[in-house]
């Protein structure tokens, strides 16, 4: 009967709906509205002006930020694909029972027992010019004296970037692999296929999709971070999330939500142009 | 709840100082007539939420209200930003706003405050000069920034604008203050150190740090420049676009030439690269210097020659107050002003707004160690019973009037804020 199954249907949806609508499109509006809002010190009200947007897209500084931004992102993904994809190969491939599989895949989550500020934060006594690192490597006659870089550096912020999310990575393409078809691989190497061949044509295409929606994770979490930048450059750079930080904390809303805004339609171009080059629906 | 309760025979102070068994005996023997019995049950209840930055609102405070007082006082410690935000965006959520000068002159006119009547403050007549009329001393000059007494007082109940003199209506009820300066390891740098320009010298490249919070980390900048000769300030308080163009230019160029190791937002991190050895010379609050000394590593919280950056903070009440827990409010400053949380905040380093209520509450050893800045004659112990110094040392700058005598300027919020703050963030990224 057509008619009920419509009632049912909108009945099934609606949770759904009135969850995402209060929780994700009421605060979204919201944000993007507020952003054309005037702003004083210790108030802000409602206006139409374009100030927000026209100072954060002109400013020097946003473009530096960006850049800064931008440059995390790219370095956080080419670790954090390289050592995500060597993990779960090994786990997929090299592990044959299935339990080992399931245990040593435990291992690796271990870690995220701790707060991910704690894992962060960890790295600072370690890394330190009296830190652990570098009285190790004075110790064993390596370096004379202690190596600046290792804390409050971009380095820095990428180590702990990387140690923070390796395992989004991981465990989609972990995913992935697990269903790879166990047969292909033996007719690429029946056909002749070296170990290295059967990787980049076989394996690598069909672990697409789990690289793709680890690298979403990846490039979502980066961006959008304020925290590890903070504590990692010792406050010495930049990130869009601490300029939106800075501003919240000056009670410049309506600039931190013009800000916002253009993050979240960066993000998102970023990942529409990543979606074309796999189409994740179709490989899910 | 809008019971009055200035009742016959009775007055407001002793009846809430013996709180309700007092009252509870008073109402139930019907020794007084026409009193209302409602009150009697609400002392009891009145809550008053406080919140601030971490240095005044410390639970002891709250414990010694409840015994005293009778009532609860909750109190809630968040960073500068935060406060700011709250006092502002928030007034609901609170009764008692503990806040600095410079915070209560960027948040008044938000209109979330009540300006107070003094002359229900018992203690007004001793409060320190630099709170009203701005002198320390007949003979002081007046420091440069938002100096407490410019926004210390409004026309009248309900005024949204700063009067330049004593009106008998108080924005905050000043609480607690302190002259801060450069925290050092003297043990790392081994020569003295006199000038705020030795933040930028090359010798300390790598192991120099200012504190990321713009309003004041601008003024120690500018404190830096001007010792360098590099810039001759109108007004360090209140720049002008360009005297602010060159602050950010000089610290910029030192930032770029690797000149810090970090920067700092919270009380913990200055701690943690002061004692780490991460830093050696870097702005520093006074608590913080304290914390590094506890773990037995020499920090020394250098006076010099170009004077000090002075804070001030005061307890503001809500416009939301009204009733029994305005009343309520009322008598917690009077007790504040007491002494006994001024001795409290003195034997930690801060001053006290009253020092000579707070001087009972203090042995003659630790008021002339924290105040008059003589050698103790016995270790100093903080309310915590930490040893803060040991027997024979002299506080590091002095006596209270050669400490705030000295100071240079005050936090501040200037008319080009939001400029400043741009700019700020500009030094930070780049």
């Amino acid at each position: 009967m057509p008619r009920t199954d419509g009632v049912g249907a909108w009945l099934q949806i609606t949770p759904l709906m009135t969850v995402l609508t209060l929780f994700l499109v009421v605060p979204i509006v919201t944000i993007a509205v507020v952003s054309f809002w005037g702003y004083n010190e210790w108030s802000f009200f409602p206006d139409f002006t374009l100030e927000n947007y026209e100072y954060h897209l002109t400013a020097k500084v946003t473009w530096q930020t960006y850049l800064t931004t931008v440059k995390y992102v790219a370095l956080t993904w080419i670790f954090t694909v390289v050592i995500g994809f060597t993990v779960a190969y090994f786990l997929a491939f090299h592990v044959r029972s299935l339990t080992w599989q399931i245990a040593l895949f435990l291992v690796c989550t271990i870690p995220f027992w701790t707060s991910n500020i704690i894992r962060m934060i960890s790295w600072i006594p370690f890394l330190g010019r009296e830190g652990l690192a570098n009285n190790a490597l004075i110790a064993v006659g390596a370096i004379d004296k202690p190596l600046e870089f290792l804390l409050f550096s971009d380095f820095a912020v990428i180590l702990a970037f990387v140690h923070l999310y390796a395992l989004f990575m991981v465990v989609p393409i972990f995913n992935t692999m697990m269903r790879i078809d166990k047969s292909l691989i033996e007719a690429a190497r029946d056909a002749g296929a070296s170990s290295f061949q059967t990787l980049t044509n076989v394996i690598i295409p069909l672990s697409k999709p789990g690289i793709m929606i680890g690298s979403i994770f990846v490039v979502t979490l980066v961006m959008g971070d304020f925290i590890t930048v903070r504590f990692m450059s010792g406050s010495q750079s930049a990130s869009v999330g601490r300029l939106i930080q800075n501003e919240i904390s000056l009670l410049q809303y309506p600039a931190a939500a013009a800000s916002a805004v253009v993050l979240l339609i960066t993000v998102l171009l970023m990942i529409g142009i990543m979606m074309r080059f796999v189409n994740i629906r179709k490989e899910l | 709840m809008k019971t009055k309760v200035t009742k016959k025979g009775l007055n407001r102070r002793t009846v809430l100082k013996g709180g309700a068994v007092a009252v509870g005996a008073a109402a139930g023997s019907g020794a007084i007539t026409g009193f209302p019995t409602i009150w009697a049950q609400n002392i009891k209840d009145v809550t008053l939420r406080q919140f601030g930055t971490g240095v005044s609102n410390l639970n002891e405070v709250a414990k010694k209200v409840k015994e005293d007082l009778g009532f609860t006082l909750k109190m809630t410690a968040l960073d500068s930003d935060s406060v700011t935000q709250r006092a502002a965006t928030q007034p609901k959520s609170f009764d008692i706003a503990d806040i600095e000068y410079w915070i209560c002159k960027k948040v008044w006119g938000a209109g979330n405050l009540q300006a107070m009547d003094v002359s229900k403050i018992k203690n007004y007549d001793k409060i320190v000069g630099i709170f009203k009329s701005g002198k320390l001393t007949p003979t002081s000059t007046i420091a440069q920034g938002t100096a407490p007494h410019t926004v210390g007082f409004v026309e009248g109940p309900g005024g949204k604008r700063f009067a330049d003199k004593e009106t008998g209506w108080m924005t905050l009820i000043p609480t607690i203050y302190n002259a801060d300066t450069l925290g050092i390891r003297p043990d790392l740098i081994k020569r003295p150190i006199d000038t705020w320009a030795e933040l930028l010298n090359p010798e300390f490249k790598g192991k120099a740090s200012i504190l990321d919070i713009s309003s004041i980390g601008i003024m120690d900048a500018a404190m830096v420049c001007e010792a360098m000769g590099e810039i001759k300030y109108g007004d360090k308080g209140n720049m002008t676009k360009a005297e602010i163009d060159k602050t950010m230019q000089i610290f910029t160029e030192a930032k770029k030439a690797g000149q810090f190791r970090a920067f700092w937002k919270s009380f913990d991190e200055s701690v943690n690269l002061m004692a780490s050895g991460e830093v050696v010379i870097q702005s520093m609050w006074s608590p913080a210097i304290t914390a590094v000394r506890s773990k037995g590593i020499p920090c020394v919280y250098q006076p010099l020659k170009e004077g000090y950056r002075s804070w001030g903070g005061g307890i503001g009440l809500s416009s939301n107050l009204k009733g029994i827990e305005l009343d309520a409010a009322y008598e917690y400053i009077n007790w504040y002003l007491d002494g006994w949380v001024g001795g409290f905040l003195m034997r930690q380093g801060y001053y006290s707004a009253v020092p000579e209520t707070s001087k009972k509450f203090m042995s003659a050893d630790e008021w002339g160690f924290w105040f008059e800045g003589k050698p103790a004659a016995k270790d100093i112990v903080n309310p915590f019973g930490q040893v803060m110094e040991k027997a024979g040392t002299v506080r590091d700058g002095g006596s209270f009037y050669d400490r705030m005598g000295a100071v240079a300027c005050w936090n501040a919020v200037m008319d080009e804020n939001r400029y400043m703050v741009r700019k700020w963030n500009e030094f930070i990224a780049a």
